[in-house]
């Protein structure tokens, strides 16, 4: 018996490759990311991305001479996995620091357990939650869908609208996406007037439309992801609907672009600068930033998102600190992460604080409409 | 109100016949071999992606659509061949396994040869919707109402009219009895499985313009079309029909008419509900179980 | 001789942990492993036993852990009322719902029991007041044995193993019991075992019964031990990957259904280090075990190895000669 189960452990061990002995020391990032099931368009990028640099950092000689070592796991948008491949990271991959977290719901799951372990996490979802409270170990990079909701806001104030209907999926995007509009409505004098719910697999939304249409609305705001805000917008358009729509920074994305083709045309959104770099003013510090993550990454994998701009962020945030701190100390790195000053991402300029893990203002998000099948800055 | 509710059955029949075309594979393997292919969305799944990877390779939308439903009857074969009839014999839960091992291993060649991403297909005939009194379709919607139409048709008179057709009925009455008789068994299930890999490519092909298509596209689609399949009395090719339109009805009057995020538990309560007086299904064949 | 087995399972749960303290594979996966025994062996007694095919289980698992980390967050209760508030919940829903489901046979049923799932699951996503939505409920409390907090993944694995241990030994029971008895006549022939004086309904309605509680105590720890809930454990998906591990491990055998939720766990963990080419591996792994192992893991493996075993002998002398 003991023979046997030494034997599984040495097989199981040898699968993982921890048991190999390394030479120099490696600095380990643990990542745990969606890269399959629904939330894969912002998971794919992700990982893409982190894998790109991880790459070329290496290949300048690491990290004041350690390499870089990534260790990733795909969750597939399941909480429990999250859970599971955290613990895998922290017990047995032993990893310096962990950025990843595709999902609210991921993030919000292995929380506990990085702030038991005492580890630097830099999530890469989106809701506000994950940063407030403050979480000692917890950092975030994406805009917070309290952003996206203001930005949306203040546009329609721009506008004179007050009158809005809101549809939403079923995913944890959509859900706390709408629980930010709700809650910030009344501070812009808004009033909802519909709210209708979707499945995030639906094939048509014409059901709740129909109900908007007849709802009195004067603008339509879609809080979603994947295909089904795609579906909305062209079933929108099949029933003659005249309204100005807003989606969120979930679609900034090309792939919304070609599947809602013609209807997608006078879309408004928030979104990242990096979906417009190139109509940045010159003297926008963040440009050059956005023009160089973005042409490296269309040059190996097609058109860039914004998804995989937020680690990019994650990562250089971390390599920064680490330059600082070394990755020795997790409280020293913890520390160094929180006295990020200035850094310039894809996001916008992060200023983090002991009160703020996330370090980004409003003036982050950018508004644009989709003309022409491109992305146009409003302004 | 009533020009909403009209447009909510209007929504439902298009949703529905949407089912419905999904629901026909279903009912066609089940019809010759009594099992409920669980990678029947996976061939509405490949046969929308092949067609739109052909398309952007640049064949003809016409040719794109004939191919893919050719590759999709390759994989339904080669899916008989050397994941079915190995296991012949095996109980009907295992071939259920087998089956949802099918769909998954589908799903991943599909993940590797087209990665992640929603592909959509352009419609046949133009995005302008179509008018009917307060209602408006899509055109993409009565090229899917009229396939499933003429191929329900097809499949009826394929199973009534001809020879082949009621051989392969024979097969699943009793496949001792059709052997007897000189019916080639073997046969039979693979021509079975080859067509309804096809009948699922030419509904993922024609959906497409709708849903869109990912890897991942035919799990949902596979859930409805069982939930089609069943609901109307599984092995009948009208009622599956029946069960996919009814489907698409409840979901939308539920949504429009009670809630929209609860719309989907509404849809299935009420297929318990015909579950609980008619355990068969709406048209389903009373069997007696043999002792 | 029937329970060898169980203390040989015994045995290798409490050795594992001495042998590799704190490591991944043994705690973490070990306690993940160990709630899908309790599932599968539950299930089992439905699937194996009474031949009731289930693909709304994981409903059951969802309801025992909401109640949990619902009772025990929003209104306080301590958290062993919560567990036998949600074993009392499932018992009754499973009670209620167990005599319509019940009538209907094959595939029929297999739909009847994955719509109860879809609409349970449904409700756990919409009614975001109650459940968190789709982000989950955070915050869940550890759970408390009689004032020891269990805590830490060496702590949980013991609990959760314990916990596998007594659902193991309670199937073994239960299957040589008169009501297992009934059940395996219902398996045969349903309308045989009514002519024999069963009262099949009844026994049926126990194995559902029974196999939902499995399910909502499996919950419960489960809410525990991840200190969150969200309804992306308990959808459909969850249902199939249990009757899968049902059916992987071999029907009509505890140690089979065991079996299948080890190695089904087991895989995904092995699997993922596979990226991109995980599902395409996984599903021909299924596909293969089904063909070549119709009978399950278990099931085939044991009467391979006994196949082997008695070819040995007999190949023993005409060695000799």
């Amino acid at each position: 018996m003991k023979r046997w189960s030494n034997a599984l452990a040495a097989v199981l061990l040898s699968l993982t490759g921890s048991g190999l002995a390394q030479a120099a020391d490696p600095i380990k990032i643990g990542s745990f990311l969606t890269v399959t099931g629904p939330a894969s368009f912002l998971g794919d990028p992700e990982l893409k991305t982190l894998q790109m640099y991880v790459d070329d950092l290496n290949a300048q000689g690491g990290i004041k001479g350690s390499k870089i070592e990534l260790i990733h796991y795909d969750t597939g948008g399941n909480a429990k996995d999250a859970v599971n491949f955290v613990k895998r990271l922290i017990k047995n991959d032993k990893v310096d620091l962990l950025i990843g977290g595709t999902t609210t719901g991921d993030t919000m799951a292995v929380i506990p357990d990085v702030e038991k372990e005492g580890i630097p996490f830099i999530s890469l979802a989106g809701a506000v939650e994950i940063v407030e409270p403050v979480k000692k170990w917890v950092f975030k990079t994406p805009h917070s869908d309290r952003m996206a909701a203001a930005k949306i806001f203040e546009d329609l104030r721009k506008r004179g609208l007050s009158e809005i209907a809101l549809i939403t999926g079923d995913g944890g995007f959509d859900k706390s996406g709408r629980a930010q509009i709700l809650k910030l409505a009344p501070d812009y004098g808004m009033t909802l007037v519909a709210d209708e719910f979707y499945g995030n697999k639906d094939t048509d939304m014409t059901t709740q439309l129909t109900k908007i249409r007849s709802s009195g609305a004067q603008a339509i705001i879609n809080f979603g992801l994947g295909q089904a805000p795609a579906i909305v917008t062209k079933n929108i358009k099949q029933l003659g609907i005249a309204l100005p729509l807003y989606q969120s920074h979930g679609v900034a994305s090309k792939t919304f672009i070609d599947l809602a083709g013609d209807a997608a045309e006078g879309v408004r959104l928030p979104a990242a600068a990096l979906v417009v770099a190139e109509q940045l003013p010159d003297a926008d510090p963040q440009k050059p930033i956005l023009l160089a993550y973005k042409n490296q990454y269309e040059a190996k994998h097609g058109p860039v998102s914004t998804f995989g701009g937020h680690a990019y962020d994650g990562l250089l945030i971390a390599v920064e600190a680490i330059k600082r701190a070394g990755a020795a100390d997790k409280a020293k790195l913890r520390d160094e992460i929180e006295s990020t000053k200035g850094f310039i991402g894809t996001a916008g300029v992060f200023n983090m604080t002991p009160q703020d893990h996330m370090g980004l203002n409003l003036d982050a998000f950018k508004l644009v409409e989709i003309r022409k099948g491109a992305w146009k800055i409003v302004e | 109100m009533f020009e909403q509710v009209f447009q909510f059955l209007v929504t439902g029949i298009t949703v529905g016949s949407l089912y419905a075309l999904v629901g026909l594979g279903f009912a066609l393997i089940y019809n010759a071999s009594d099992v409920v292919n669980f990678a029947q969305g996976e061939f509405v799944m490949l046969g929308a992606m092949a067609a739109i990877a052909l398309l952007s390779a640049g064949l003809p939308l016409p040719l794109a659509a004939v191919v893919a439903t050719l590759l999709a009857v390759g994989v339904g074969l080669l899916l008989e061949r050397f994941a079915i009839e190995p296991a012949a014999g095996a109980s009907v839960v295992a071939t259920i396994i087998i089956t949802i091992g099918a769909a998954i291993f589908l799903r991943g060649i599909a993940l590797l040869l087209w990665g992640k991403d929603f592909h959509t297909l352009p419609p046949f005939s133009g995005d302008a919707p179509i008018r009917l009194g307060g209602a408006t379709v899509l055109p993409q919607s009565l090229w899917v109402l009229a396939a499933t139409g003429v191929l329900v048709a097809l499949v009826r008179a394929f199973f009534d009219r001809t020879l082949l057709g009621k051989a392969l009925l024979a097969c699943s009455f009793n496949r001792t009895a059709a052997q007897a008789v000189g019916i080639n068994v073997k046969v039979m299930l693979r021509l079975a499985y080859g067509l309804s890999a096809g009948l699922g490519a030419v509904a993922g092909i024609l959906i497409a313009p709708i849903t869109f298509s990912s890897y991942e596209a035919g799990v949902m689609l596979g859930l409805k079309g069982f939930s089609a399949a069943i609901v109307g009395g599984i092995g009948n090719p009208m009622g599956a029909v029946a069960g996919g339109l009814l489907l698409g009805v409840l979901e939308a009057l539920g949504a429009g008419l009670v809630s929209s995020g609860y719309k989907d538990a509404i849809a299935f309560l009420f297929v318990l509900m015909v579950l609980f007086f008619e355990p068969t299904g709406l048209f389903g064949h009373k069997v007696a179980e043999r002792v | 001789m029937r329970l060898a087995g169980f203390y040989a399972f015994a045995a290798t749960v409490a050795l594992l942990p001495a042998l590799f303290p704190d490591n991944y594979f043994v705690v973490v996966v070990g306690a993940s492993a160990g709630l899908n025994v309790i599932l599968a062996v539950g299930l089992n007694l439905l699937m194996g036993y009474a031949g009731q095919i289930s693909l709304g289980h994981a409903a059951f698992f969802g309801l025992g852990a909401y109640a949990s980390a619902i009772l025990t967050t929003r209104f306080g209760w301590p958290s062993l009322l919560a567990l036998a508030a949600g074993l009392i919940a499932a018992g009754l829903l499973a009670w209620a719902f167990a005599r319509p489901i019940l009538r209907l046979r094959g595939h029929y049923l297999a739909m009847a029991t994955l719509g109860f799932g879809v609409i349970v699951h449904v409700i756990m996503v919409q009614a975001t007041g109650w459940t968190g939505g789709p982000d989950g409920l955070a915050g869940v409390p550890p759970l408390d044995l009689f004032g020891w907090e269990v805590s830490g993944d060496l702590q949980w694995y013991g609990v959760i193993m314990a916990a596998a241990l007594l659902a193991v030994w309670l199937s073994l029971n239960l299957v040589d019991s008169p009501v297992g008895r009934a059940l395996r006549a219902v398996h045969g022939s349903e309308f045989a075992a009514q002519m024999m004086g069963v009262d099949t309904a009844r026994a049926k309605t126990q194995a559902f019964v029974v196999s939902a509680l499995f399910a909502a105590f499996a919950g419960s720890l489960f809410a525990h031990q991840q200190a969150f809930v969200s309804p992306d454990s308990f959808d459909l998906t969850v249902s199939v990957e249990l009757v899968t591990m049902v059916v992987l491990g071999g029907l009509a055998s505890t140690f089979g259904a065991a079996c299948g939720a080890i190695a089904l766990t087991l895989l995904q963990q092995a699997l993922v280090v596979f990226e991109d080419y995980e599902m395409l591996i996984h599903g021909a792994l299924l596909m293969a075990v089904m063909i070549f192992l119709p009978q399950g893991l278990f099931v085939g493996l044991t009467q391979a190895a006994r196949r082997l075993g008695s070819a040995l002998v007999r190949s023993r002398p005409s060695v000799a000669a």
